[in-house]
């Protein structure tokens, strides 16, 4: 694996400028606003995206907190899909389904840096994606450090916040800290290093932070609240940003010009490899035997 | 072109579905034979009663060992061929011939049913019911660029080809479904649930339990699809990272 912020022909921060959109967003609402301006624009004719549970709705909603992928066909579907869930949703599992079922011939995709990975081997090794290489249209990763079983969610909330799940009104993890803020403007921060065991254990052998492979990628991380750091990083990804850009989608700051920056990124991304690294080689002595590497094929 | 490669389709017991698929490429199948291959051998599409020499064996289907006739088929199309390709489930790990018990007609002593590479050396792998037409398509451009290409094709071809080539010597692969991603993933703490083994699962056996795949066994076929699929199976690096350049390659040989 290359630099730990991958290939990249331009990063910078931005937010967008569709007020609907920015208001329900984790951060700059990148990732809605592309898919949304790719789907008027027909560059896409649809998005997996994951989006709050629909077959387990929580107290007869949807449940924000319990993420599962989407077909979305529509702007106010992608709405729905706002903000960062935290926790397993195999997109994957939808992209054949949107060529097949849907009979989408441009896909989008949004996801964390491990599916990107699979969306990537699915388009060169299409072992049972049948049509999927060629028609996916867009792309998008986002920055990850790692994510929680949804069982792990509510603990983390429940058990060590002292909150019910119903009253999160938002989840962010960042700077060291678990943070939960609930509906009634209370904050609580769990630290990281507390939440570290409840963490999804295939994400500690993860080598990939900023969704190296991605067409554009983006997240919080070195940018000033309520802006994103973005990454334009393939062909694909350079001609969607320059036309959104075009269209006024998003206003932008040179990423020299603020703090923290990409320093910040790139402390992030090598934090993420080096631990995942050491845990990859610690495997290899677990009992006398070891356990199996992935990235390597004897 | 007068440096095409020749390629063959032999057919051992399968349902032709690995054949359709590679028609499936439509003018793409129409490019391949124009650019880069000669079909020299197949049942229904060449007038050749015999195996020939050949530069790649695709082979579709499993051998019934006691169809004396398969037996000597295989053996000669490993001897004939420079490579040979295991295409899709029923050569590569048996599939759905994994279940045959006999009884049908008129050969219903033929019951027993295994993956080439039981029974020759096999090398590249193309698992899955039926092995997509793009995946198809890939192998063939890239076994073209290995035997013709420049050294920088060639080392490139070769890059790509490693893991397939690697499946085909692993003895996990040739006995592949969904146990094996189960035993080779899941429970080495692998899985990250991505959802790549349930959206290339065939016959949708596998949906998500706490974020994981879990698979009714009763479904499946073991076409090992969702194992070869799985990013956490086999992941290189030095492929991957080059992915829009090789998706580059693949499109314009195919233009």
């Amino acid at each position: 694996m290359a630099a730990p912020l991958g290939q990249y022909k331009m990063v910078l921060f931005a937010r967008t400028t569709d007020k609907e959109i920015l208001r329900g967003a984790q951060n700059g609402g990148i990732v809605t606003a592309l898919l949304s301006y790719a789907l008027d624009t027909g560059i896409i004719d649809g998005a997996v995206v994951a989006a709050p549970s629909r077959s387990k709705p929580w107290r007869g909603k949807f449940d924000p907190w319990r993420s599962e992928p989407i077909v979305a066909m529509t702007r106010d579907q992608l709405l729905s899909a706002r903000k960062t869930g935290y926790n397993i949703s195999p997109n994957v599992m939808m992209i054949k389904e949107a060529t097949r079922s849907y009979g989408l011939d441009r896909v989008g995709i949004v996801g964390v840096p491990c599916q990107i990975q699979g969306v990537r081997k699915a388009q060169l090794y299409p072992i049972g994606m049948r049509g999927v290489p060629d028609k996916i249209a867009l792309v998008i990763g986002i920055y990850c450090m790692e994510v929680f079983p949804y069982q792990s969610i509510v603990q983390i909330v429940e058990d060590h916040g002292g909150v019910k799940m119903e009253s999160v009104e938002k989840i962010e993890i960042g700077k060291g800290n678990f943070t939960v803020v609930t509906e009634r403007g209370r904050t609580i921060q769990i630290p990281l290093n507390e939440t570290r065991d409840l963490e999804q254990p295939g994400c500690h052998v993860c080598l990939d932070y900023a969704a190296t492979l991605a067409d554009i990628s983006t997240g919080s991380a070195g940018s000033p609240a309520g802006w994103s750091t973005v990454f334009i990083r393939t062909k694909i990804g350079d001609e969607v940003w320059k036309r959104a850009m075009q269209a006024g989608l998003f206003e932008t700051k040179p990423i020299g010009q603020v703090e923290p920056g990409l320093g910040a990124v790139e402390k992030l991304a090598v934090e993420k490899i080096t631990r995942n690294k050491k845990t990859l080689e610690d495997r290899d002595f677990i009992g006398t035997k070891g356990l199996r590497n992935p990235y390597i094929t004897t | 072109m007068a440096n095409k490669i020749t390629v063959g389709h032999v057919h051992m017991s399968g349902c032709t579905g690995c054949l359709v698929s590679l028609a499936d490429n439509y003018l793409g199948l129409i490019k391949i034979l124009d650019d880069y291959a000669d079909l020299v051998y197949g049942l229904t599409l060449a007038d050749v009663r015999h195996i020939p020499e050949m530069d790649v064996a695709l082979v579709e289907g499993s051998v019934c060992i006691q169809d004396h006739e398969s037996v000597e088929d295989i053996k000669t199309a490993r001897k004939k061929a420079k490579i040979v390709v295991a295409v899709g489930g029923c050569a590569a790990s048996g599939n759905i011939n994994r279940f045959d018990r006999g009884g049908q007609h008129n050969q219903p002593q033929h019951e027993s049913y295994v993956p080439i590479s039981d029974l020759i050396d096999v090398d590249v792998f193309i698992p899955g019911c039926a092995p997509t037409p793009q995946m198809i398509r890939n192998v063939c451009v890239m076994a073209y660029l290995l035997l013709r290409g420049s050294d920088d094709q060639k080392a490139l071809a070769a890059k790509y080809l490693k893991p397939l080539m690697a499946l085909a010597k692993n003895p996990i692969a040739s006995k592949a479904n969904f146990n094996t991603l189960m035993q080779e993933v899941i429970n080495v703490g692998l899985c990250m649930g991505c959802g790549s083994c349930a959206g290339a699962c065939p016959v949708r056996a596998i949906s998500m339990e706490f974020g994981k795949p879990q698979g009714a066994r009763d479904l499946c076929i073991n076409c090992g699809a969702c194992y070869s699929q799985c990013p956490r199976s086999f992941f290189h690096f030095e492929v991957m990272d080059e992915y829009e350049a090789i998706t580059d390659i693949i499109n314009g040989a195919m233009k």
